[in-house]
């Protein structure tokens, strides 16, 4: 069977999966974001947690992906056979460069521009959201962008704990040694993770100061 | 609370005031008073403690001791924010919004203090004519797009804009080439006589302070050495103000025994 046979009879199931990997991925670094920017936000408030906290996130990054998704099938409530264990993994995975980029966007605003606008009266929270937030905006997007392209990566291990997307076609692609099936999951993986970079690299253009 | 009530009419006064870092004292019994229309000029060589005296008037560091009473009122009764939405400050980085315009950099504090739009916009016009600047030139650039003394311009500018009563200046003409420099501490010097505002101003350089300031406050090894009328510092005994004078005498010998296009030395 060829690729292009595979490609044209099961673009309905193709579609389907794209979708879920694209599902997988999105809530994984919703998740992410909401967690890594404000976190990151606080270690610049709190040195004493930064080392801690960096250095965790560091030890989850050279956690093999499979492992990771091992480890995570029996804790309870995270755990357990679908998508929430992949979420949560490729969570876990996207945290480091979302935290790390807004830790070092936020820590390395020009301290004269922090010191006359404490001089000049704003407030910790105007500081915030009007310097601190928007001069590192690029920074942190660049965070972003990276965390997508490894979601999207490893999001295809995902099928290995039942999660579904794109790596359904690899595993069973290696399963029947078909190389038309594995270049099911493995080019529109591809072309996802190539696709996302390229609009969020837009937006980060965009964002620039 | 307060020993004593703070004297009428000063912007910024300071009694016996010490601060300390790591147990380390930075200042020491640091006592002046600033009126309106009078700027203190604080002279003193790097790490003698004038910058962080500048601090402490606008709350950016707090005393270990002693008393600092601003426009009358000790600085304990005035909520931070407030204090210094009432002072202006200038730095020698400037530190301009990088992602602001010159508009909305100098707009900054009476847009903070929620002025109506059309005042705000009036406001940023004369200050940015004040201080010599074309509107329509400039108001709708970014700071990278100016030069080191238009954005030093805009700082003070921006210091003014609200109008506030007291001006803090560290060492804001310091980073200018000497031209440039020049130039600006002439036309402040005319903006602090119209003003009638309480200025203290930091730098480490005699003929700015001589040129600058009303008074001079001597910084010597965190304590306040002496406070002069500009003539007088010139003929101080003071060894620290000596050093000074004589450092300005030694610059001048010097350009003295450079050489001269045209051989105009003057002979001695």
């Amino acid at each position: 069977m060829s690729f292009w046979n595979f490609l044209i009879n099961d673009r309905a199931e193709i579609l389907s999966r794209t979708l879920q990997h694209l599902l997988l991925v999105g809530a994984a670094m919703l998740a992410a974001v909401l967690i890594g920017i404000p976190l990151g936000i606080a270690l610049v408030r709190r040195q004493n947690l930064r080392r801690w906290v960096l250095g965790a996130a560091n030890v989850i990054q050279t956690i093999p992906s499979l492992a990771l998704f091992g480890f995570l099938i029996p804790v309870p409530f995270l755990g357990g056979i679908g998508a929430r264990t992949a979420i949560v993994a490729l969570a876990l995975y996207a945290l480091l460069p979302i935290l790390t980029n807004t830790y070092t966007g936020i820590a390395g605003v020009d301290p004269a521009v922090l010191e006359s606008a404490r001089g000049m009266g704003m407030t910790p929270k105007q500081i915030l959201w009007d310097v601190q937030l928007p001069l590192s905006m690029a920074v942190i997007l660049a965070g972003v962008r990276v965390a997508m392209i490894i979601c999207i990566g490893v999001a295809t291990i995902a099928a290995a704990i039942g999660a579904g997307g794109l790596g359904v076609f690899i595993f069973r692609g290696v399963a029947m040694v078909s190389n038309a099936v594995i270049l099911a999951g493995a080019i529109p993986a591809a072309l996802l993770a190539i696709g996302v970079d390229f609009i969020l690299g837009l937006v980060e253009q965009r964002l620039t100061p | 609370m307060s020993t004593a009530p703070a004297s009428d009419g000063l912007a910024v006064e300071l009694r016996d005031v010490s601060y300390s870092l790591d147990n380390r004292k930075i200042i020491s019994g640091v006592t002046f008073k600033v009126a309106p229309g009078e700027t203190l000029v604080l002279l003193g060589r790097s790490g003698t403690g004038k910058t962080t005296t500048l601090k402490l008037i606008n709350r950016l560091l707090e005393p270990s001791s002693g008393e600092i009473f601003v426009e009358g009122r000790s600085q304990l009764e005035w909520d931070p924010i407030r204090l210094r939405r009432r002072i202006g400050y200038v730095i020698q980085d400037v530190g301009l919004f990088p992602h602001w315009t010159v508009e909305q950099n100098v707009a900054m504090v009476p847009r903070l203090e929620s002025w109506p739009e059309s005042r705000v916009r009036e406001r940023v016009r004369e200050m940015l004519e004040l201080v010599g600047l074309d509107v329509a030139k400039f108001a709708a650039r970014k700071p990278s797009e100016l030069s080191g003394g238009q954005r030093q311009r805009v700082g003070v500018a921006r210091a003014l804009a609200a109008d506030p009563p007291i001006l803090l200046m560290d060492e804001p003409f310091g980073a200018l080439d000497p031209v440039t420099r020049a130039e600006l501490q002439r036309e402040f010097c005319e903006l602090a006589a119209r003003l009638e505002k309480a200025i203290v101003f930091v730098t480490h350089d005699l003929r700015e302070a001589l040129l600058i300031g009303t008074h001079i406050g001597l910084f010597s090894e965190g304590r306040l050495a002496g406070i002069y009328k500009p003539d007088e510092f010139l003929h101080s005994s003071n060894a620290e103000a000596r050093a000074f004078v004589h450092s300005l005498d030694a610059g001048e010998s010097m350009d003295r025994s450079s050489p001269r296009i045209g051989g105009r030395r003057r002979k001695t």
